[in-house]
């Protein structure tokens, strides 16, 4: 039976991740917390609005109200990475080589490892951001489709289009598809060797959460009474075919997703709190834990796969450890 | 679920560059008035106050993918929103102040629109400030200005002092022929008492026509004002008993106005009649109606229904008993441009219970 050890915060949790092998709870007023022998709390911006961890680097990065960026690492280091004036910075992402980019208003910014930063200008308002597993390339998630530039590279930007508003993206971790979210109830995506349309919808709430399950074979979804897994292992993506629909439950709605980093098997979070593991193969549930104050917003598996580390929107955080 | 306990009201401020919004907005940040507001404004310009919460904003007008032309939101808003109410508590309301230009209906329909933004925040009033000298020449050259008059619910008739009695008394008559719904209220300096412009309640369907005497008389006894109004529009005082005077659609008579606004008065209503009718109209004439507001006495139900709509969202719910005594009258005022008078009364018509 999995065990829950909580941890009761104040605010809205937006990233619950391992830095090394010790929980990080990030929260809205900017201060990051960490179970490490015991509470410890440092404060990063002064309002978080973007968060994005840093699998390769092992650091969180976070953008927020201050306008600033910072990188935290394991042990509470903290280091504001960049600064972009007065205005909010909405969204950020970590890429390969240590560069990271962040985004306020119309401008996407590249930081390469070596300090140097890049602009990038749109017509409009950057909504997302997410660096390709290989090679030095980004998608910005705007009004009417996707950006992809080449930052290490001098050249013209390649533009998708569908109509509507995106809000969030993410590459294939192969690096062949790329899905945003949209305004609408729904995904779009790409697939980049030919520009193929994707269109995943029918959810009947925003999709706010997305995992890439291992060798992204799957991409698992909220947004609806059940997690939605759209299956990406062939060549052409999800076309035509069903997604499945994990997890589901008749009175509560799927507000975050985290796979497995080896299995089969996402960890579900429900707007009531609950936490639920299931497996893809026989839609077998495993409850993780009982409904709590405030819906689930963030989640992440340690390297051991042992523990899932979670966050809520009202503050009731923890780490559940499903050997116990 | 929306829970209007923990909604936080939102104030739209609209209006021409040099009408006085920043004036307006500068006395809401620095009066003494027991609440604390979080701003958002396109430019952080000429606020003069340092505050943590003015947020500046690109405006981002996002047409919904569903196929509506008049389905717009805007996205700056949704995410601004979303990061304002993740640490609430710092502020009891938000005011958007929005460019001179902008059209007042993308910012209105968010708070409609976005699930998110819905069940957080909730619309209080749409503000528009109006320069009363340079009103005409902006009728002249845009749209927006009147679009921004028309979809007020109050109005701030500023720098009154630049303008002759008869100037004014000329511009405030062209606001109501733009708007009949709207309160005016005539300052210098935006003086007008914060409580007039926050927390009004405007888009509160259980409060919102309770809280306005005036609200659908459309015939323009505003007389909350306290000067005399011996403007041209006085001669529609009082004569509502008249069947033949329910319905005005007046865009005419007055120059460079495209908008009217169509006021409809009934009995009770057959709800079986009514309500595919309203849903009717509102998808057919949708992208024509600015705002609609109303008061319907149904048959044989002991309670008032109140509608209000933004082109083609509309909500409406049981507000409150009829009381003893008072008239079950239904009210209707449709607000927008290019609206056939003669046939929505008809149809309106057709809609009373036998």
């Amino acid at each position: 039976m999995p065990t829950v050890a909580p941890l009761d915060l104040e605010g809205h949790c937006l990233a619950a991740v391992f830095l090394g092998d010790v929980p990080h709870f990030a929260l809205a007023d900017g201060a990051i917390h960490r179970l490490d022998n015991g509470h410890k709390t440092v404060q990063a911006n002064d309002g978080l609005l973007a968060a994005f961890h840093d699998a390769a680097n092992d650091r969180l990065i976070t953008g927020g109200e201050d306008g600033k960026v910072f990188a935290v690492k394991a042990g509470g280091e903290t280091q504001e990475v960049a600064s972009a004036g007065k205005k909010w910075i909405t969204s950020v992402a970590a890429g390969p080589q240590g560069a990271i980019a962040y985004a306020t208003g119309k401008t996407a910014f590249v930081r390469f490892a070596d300090g140097k930063t890049k602009e990038f200008l749109h017509p409009r308002s950057v909504e997302g951001l997410a660096f390709s597993p290989k090679g030095m390339r980004f998608g910005v998630a705007r009004y009417n489709g996707a950006t992809l530039h080449f930052p290490a590279a001098e050249g013209k930007p390649v533009e998708l289009e569908w109509a509507g508003a995106h809000t969030g993206i993410t590459f294939s971790p192969d690096g062949a598809f790329l899905v945003t979210t949209m305004q609408e109830n729904a995904l779009h995506g790409w697939k980049l060797a030919d520009g193929k349309h994707m269109r995943m919808s029918g959810y009947p709430g925003k999709v706010k959460s997305l995992s890439w399950s291992v060798k992204g074979k799957w991409l698992a979804s909220s947004g609806a009474p059940a997690a939605i897994v759209w299956p990406f292992s062939s060549k052409d993506g999800p076309m035509g075919k069903a997604p499945l629909e994990l997890g589901t439950r008749g009175n509560a709605m799927v507000t975050a997703v985290a796979c497995h980093p080896s299995q089969d098997v996402v960890a579900v979070g429900y707007d009531d709190g609950m936490v639920m593991a299931v497996r893809f193969a026989d839609a077998k549930e495993v409850l993780l834990r009982r409904p709590g104050k405030g819906a689930i917003t963030a989640m992440m598996w340690d390297k051991e796969e042992r523990r899932v580390a979670f966050g809520s929107a009202a503050g009731d955080c923890g780490v559940i450890d499903i050997t116990a | 679920m929306s829970d209007a306990q923990t909604q936080i009201p939102v104030t739209v401020l609209t209006g021409y560059l040099g009408a006085g919004k920043t004036t307006l907005l500068n006395r809401i940040l620095s009066e003494s008035h027991g609440k604390r507001y979080a701003v958002i404004v396109n430019e952080f310009g000429e606020i003069g106050i340092d505050n943590d919460l003015i947020v500046e904003s690109d405006e981002e007008i996002y047409e919904m993918n569903n196929g509506c032309v008049c389905c717009t939101v805007r996205g700056d808003l949704i995410r601004v929103v979303e990061g304002l109410m993740r640490r609430p508590g710092r502020f009891d309301a938000i005011v958007v102040e929005t460019t001179g230009l902008a059209d007042p209906v993308p910012v209105a329909q968010t708070f409609f629109m976005d699930d998110d933004v819905r069940s957080k925040t909730k619309l209080d009033a749409v503000v528009a400030l109006v320069d009363a000298k340079h009103l005409p020449l902006r009728l002249k050259d845009s749209k927006e200005a009147e679009d921004q008059i028309a979809f007020a619910d109050v109005v701030v008739l500023n720098k009154t002092d630049l303008v002759t009695p008869e100037e004014l008394a000329k511009v405030e008559a062209t606001i109501r022929a733009i708007n009949p719904a709207a309160r005016i209220h005539r300052t210098t300096r935006a003086g007008v008492a914060l409580s007039e412009v926050l927390d009004r309640g405007a888009f509160d369907l259980s409060k919102a026509l309770e809280n306005d005497p005036h609200f659908l008389e459309a015939h323009d006894d505003h007389d909350h004002h306290d000067h005399d109004h011996d403007h041209d529009h006085d001669h529609h005082h009082h004569d509502h008993d008249g069947h033949d005077h329910h319905h005005h659609a007046h865009p005419s008579d007055i120059h460079d106005v495209t908008v009217q606004s169509v006021s409809l008065r009934g009995g009770e209503m057959d709800p079986k009649k009514f309500f595919p009718w309203i849903e009717k109209i509102t998808q057919m004439e949708g992208p024509n109606i600015l705002r609609l507001k109303g008061i319907i006495a149904l048959k044989g139900d002991d309670e008032r229904y109140v509608l209000q709509g933004v082109h083609m969202i509309i909500e409406g719910d049981h507000q409150r008993a009829w009381k003893d005594g008072e008239k079950h009258e239904s009210r209707l005022v449709f607000i927008g441009r290019e609206l056939d008078a003669e046939r929505l009364k008809k149809s309106f018509d057709a809609c009373q219970a036998a």
